[in-house]
């Protein structure tokens, strides 16, 4: 068959056939044209806000110079935050080459410590823009700084750069106060703005240092620079530069804070000084401190754990979050509230036996002295600190015009303005006993609350903010540490009914009266603190013996402390002079047995903050003034 | 006046000079428009570097001599000796399978001595649709179904062999090279619904025979943003270098996708991107034209050659050259799956640059060597 065909082909049809074939394929052509035409249509003009966008998305990145932090000072200019230039050795890892290859070129220059390869190789891994710098080795010495600039033209991705770091010259003794910077950590990030971090080497963890954050860190510099796609910056096409952080000024006296956590010796406890005219605190001493600097760039596992596990608890807080039995300093607030609502008087007379029995044959509630004090009245009950005047008058008041009256001192609250993590302590009452123990408030639950024991707790915060109202005679600051933020008050003025308040007595006379009791706390020959008589200026105090439950987290001590817990936690509040008060202190030796040594150490500062007049060692503080 | 313009115009394209260098000299214009066209992309594309640029003039200067040389070859040599270049390539095919070296996991060429290399799937799209026409050219067309199949088994082969190597965007140039001769040659509308119909089919087992990176650029290809930062990055990159290229482009030299290298392989595969993103929708539009000018030049061409044979490879080829370019911009623009196919003369580098501008001269020798116009 096909042979036959062969022989008459037709060969015009078949050029015909093919032609035919050939204008499908053009159609088919166009057709195809047609539908890239319409992609490119799809693409270009449609779709083209949309990939507009995706393009400078691409290409535009915002990159954040932090801003240098803002100071911290005393109240004398002294600075406790300072920021110092550190040299860093940094790298950049897309020209470094391996890890291997760099060890092989650092090591003959420089000293580099296992650890810090370690940290070098997590940051790695870490999320960060493409040629952003690592740092390898911070705080270069001035010797190993000069060595490696020597020989940096040879070591690629390589460079030094000059950082500023946190620096506390001070130290331990306000590593409560101030507080202290630290890495910033995924969480912390959840909190700021992450952009604005981005590049900032710590932030506030503590104290000041955290609640002041937002204006200390200041605003920082943001470029928008062209980057290509290996996230390499091209080019910059906006620039803003970053506002510095604002300075903090405190009301902190430097010298008298470090002079009380001297004069704490050996103990722990806390000492707090407050200013009555303005709430401002002069020194918030909690002891054992450390040291704040080990946290600014990061601080190492072994030096945490160390910490963490020190039975003496230096990171705990006590100023804030300790909580004391307030003892006999509680006694000028208990008489205040007996007066007040009627239950005692200044006339009336007393009899002091040994003990108090709310029954005939009931339980004995012992006088600190046994053989009792014999017939008195409301000021000497103060004056010699009279147990029994109080386990009556508690009994008969019962707890709820005790509460009602404490809590307007502070008691019960968190108070501080200015700084986070206070505990509120506890001012019991009826409902918060049947809550917490599904029991109802006993007659001698309140006998034990008269003395400032029992289910009574509070923190060394609480009590200082109370004998700074009753020095500035009723008028009561909630405590606060920045005296200015930027050269202007944190607290604006219509935010008083925040930051004070005025307690009214029915009677104003009780006031001075009480004052006058306090006074006589030193210059009566029988009173509990006439120790620190000899004074120029005029003292109005109150001793108190904790018994002890020691901190509430008593559960970290262990029977090898037991000796020790045995004695009572010794107490003082006083102010200073007694009748145009320039500082109120409270004193807490944890353990430390009678109240003599918390007297002295209030006498001490009285002496130095009223007279300017601290030992030579201190004068060293000067050269930190700006 | 225009109709004197016209006139002097076709006298000047048929001046017997042309015919006696067997040159196509409306061939030859369309070319040199695509391929300066090209280099000025390629200048943008390649990160403003001139070297690129000259290397690839280089390349073009030989491909067009390997054009305007083919070019002399009469159509009648190139039948005979049809059958014999597909017999040795085939061999060569099978020693690329055997002692082939490549990269990626893909045996592409041969080692000759003295460094060189050569792909011998390269030459194979040419003569895949010279073997076609031959096996046409003394058999009465359209074809019967036994000389159907004997053609499928000839494209088969080869085209199989490529795509075992692996490499899928050349199998797919050879094997519809020889389709196409094959429907030019008439083949029977029964037959290609059949085929349509029987594509799911195909579609299924080619599936399965597919290594796992060619898989995965099918899978890239249906939703890119699955992975956006591996396999996906080139096509998303590619249509946002597109789309935000606008109606008229940011201007030469200024595409910030093409220039902070955010396209990957912008001076090659995706060297349209770098078009789209500078020059817009007009620019590519204008690009397309130079292509069809090319086209419709061969088809024309094709659709008067002397013979048979001449015709289906005339044709084959020039539709071809279209899906080359078809296939590349339908891949970068994101309607289909990344191949790796060139966009073809105006794409760096390649030994595709040589066969395209080869098959450009057959086209020119089956044109001027007619015995009469």
């Amino acid at each position: 068959m096909g042979k036959h065909h062969q022989v008459f082909r037709n060969y015009r049809q078949e050029q015909r056939l093919t032609q035919r074939r050939l204008i499908v394929a053009a159609l088919l052509v166009l057709l195809m044209m047609g539908i890239l035409i319409s992609r490119l249509f799809y693409l270009q003009v449609m779709q083209y806000d949309l990939y507009q966008t995706k393009a400078n998305e691409n290409r535009v990145m915002l990159v954040t110079e932090p801003p240098p932090r803002g100071l911290i000072y005393d109240r004398n200019g002294i600075v406790l935050a300072d920021n110092r230039a550190i040299h860093s050795l940094t790298v950049i890892p897309e020209r470094a080459g391996s890890i291997e290859e760099l060890r092989k070129k650092l090591d003959p220059v420089i000293d580099i410590k296992e650890e810090e390869w370690e940290n070098f190789r997590a940051k790695l891994k870490e999320y960060r823009r493409p040629y952003q710098s690592i740092t390898l080795k911070s705080q270069l010495s001035d010797v190993e700084w000069a060595k490696v600039s020597v020989d940096l033209y040879q070591l690629d991705g390589v460079q030094v750069e000059a950082q500023l770091t946190r620096y506390y010259p001070f130290g331990e003794a306000f590593a409560h106060a101030v507080g202290y910077v630290g890495r910033i950590t995924a969480k912390d990030l959840e909190r700021v703005d992450k952009l604005a971090y981005q590049g900032a080497l710590f932030i506030g963890k503590t104290g000041i240092e955290e609640y002041y954050e937002q204006a200390l860190f200041g605003k920082p510099g943001l470029s928008k620079v062209e980057v290509n796609a290996r996230g390499r910056i091209m080019s910059e096409i906006e620039r803003q530069n970053p506002t510095p952080g604002e300075d903090v000024q405190l009301y902190l006296d430097a010298r008298l804070q470090q002079y009380a956590f001297d004069l704490l010796g050996n103990y722990k406890g806390s000492v707090i000084a407050i200013d009555p005219n303005t709430g401002g605190i002069l020194a918030m001493v909690s002891k054992p401190g450390f040291d704040p600097n080990l946290f600014v760039r990061g601080i190492s596992v072994k030096n945490y754990a160390r910490l963490r596990n020190d039975k003496r608890l230096p990171l705990f807080n006590r100023a804030l979050r300790g909580g004391y039995p307030p003892a006999s300093t509680i006694k000028p607030f208990m008489a205040l509230a007996g007066l007040e609502y009627g239950f005692s008087s200044w006339q009336e007379s007393y009899y002091a036996r040994g003990y108090y029995q709310i029954n005939p044959n009931g339980r004995r509630y012992r006088d600190w002295k046994r053989s009792g004090h014999g017939w008195i009245n409301l000021e000497r009950s103060i004056i010699e600190s009279v147990d029994t005047y109080y386990y009556q008058l508690a009994h008969k008041m019962g707890i709820t015009p005790i509460h009602t009256f404490l809590s307007k001192f502070g008691f019960g609250k968190e108070l501080i303005l200015d700084l986070h993590g206070a505990s509120r302590g506890l001012l019991p009452s009826n409902e918060w006993k049947k809550a917490r123990y599904k029991e109802p408030w006993y007659p001698g639950d309140s006998v034990n609350v008269g003395i400032g024991q029992g289910f009574m707790v509070a923190t060394p915060m609480q009590i200082a903010a109370a004998t700074s109202a009753l020095a500035a005679r009723g008028h009561m600051y909630n405590p606060r540490m920045a005296m200015s933020v930027g050269g202007h008050s944190p607290f604006l003025e219509d935010e008083a009914s925040i930051t004070e308040h005025t307690i009214k007595l029915k009677d104003e006379r009780n006031w001075q009266r009480m004052v006058n009791a306090m006074k006589k706390v030193i210059t009566d020959s029988l009173g509990t603190g006439r120790r620190l008589q000899g004074t120029e200026y005029s003292i109005a105090g109150k001793t108190g013996t904790g018994q002890v439950f020691s901190l509430q987290e008593d559960q970290e001590y262990d029977a090898e402390s037991l000796d020790k817990r045995l004695h009572d936690h010794a107490l003082f509040i006083g102010f200073a002079p007694a009748d145009a008060p320039k500082i109120a202190v409270f004193a807490i030796f944890e353990n430390g047995g009678s109240s003599s040594k918390p007297a002295d150490l209030t006498k001490a500062l009285f002496d130095a903050y009223l007279y300017d007049d601290y030992p030579d060692r201190y004068d060293y503080f000067e050269e930190w003034r700006r | 006046m225009n109709v004197s313009l016209y006139r002097r115009l076709i006298a000047f394209t048929n001046a017997r000079l042309w015919q006696l260098a067997h040159v196509d000299i409306l061939l030859l214009l369309a070319l040199l428009l695509l391929m300066s066209g090209g280099l000025f992309v390629l200048y943008s594309a390649s990160g403003q570097d001139i070297a690129t640029v000259e290397r690839q003039m280089l390349r073009l200067g030989v491909g067009m001599a390997t054009c305007l040389a083919l070019a002399q070859l009469p159509p009648k040599y190139m039948r005979r000796a049809s059958p014999l270049l597909f017999v040795i390539l085939v061999a060569l095919l099978i020693a690329v399978l055997v002692a082939g070296v490549g990269a990626k996991g893909a045996q592409r060429w041969l080692a000759l001595p003295g460094g060189l290399r050569f792909q011998p799937s390269e030459i194979m799209k040419i003569v895949m649709p010279m073997m076609v026409a031959w096996y046409f050219a003394h058999r009465p067309l359209p074809p019967s179904l036994k000389e159907i199949v004997t053609v499928l088994v000839i494209i088969a082969v080869p085209s199989l062999m490529v795509a075992k190597q692996p490499d899928l965007g050349t199998a797919l140039l050879v094997g519809v090279s020889g389709i196409f001769a094959l429907f030019l040659a008439g083949l029977g509308w029964r037959y290609i619904l059949g085929a349509a119909a029987a594509a799911p089919v195909a579609v299924y087992s080619l599936w399965h025979v597919m290594r796992d990176y060619q898989k995965q650029r099918v899978l890239t290809f249906l939703d890119p943003e699955s992975d956006p930062l591996g396999s996906g990055w080139n096509i998303i990159q590619s249509k946002t270098a597109i789309g935000s290229g606008g109606v008229y482009g940011k201007g030469w030299l200024e595409g910030t996708q093409a220039q902070l290298n955010f396209l990957p392989e912008s001076h090659t595969d995706f060297i349209i991107a770098v078009l789209a993103e500078e020059f817009g929708m007009l620019g590519c539009v204008l690009l397309m034209c130079a292509y069809l000018l090319v086209i419709a030049r061969g088809l024309y061409i094709a659709a008067y050659a002397e013979d048979n044979y001449a015709r289906l490879l005339a044709g084959s080829i020039t539709l071809t050259f279209f899906v080359y370019m078809f296939v590349n911009i339908g891949m970068v623009s994101g309607i289909l799956p990344v191949v790796g196919v060139p966009l073809p003369l105006v794409s760096y580098g390649g030994t595709s640059i040589i066969t395209i501008m080869a098959t450009f001269g057959i086209l020119m020798s089956i044109q001027t060597h007619k015995r009469a116009l």
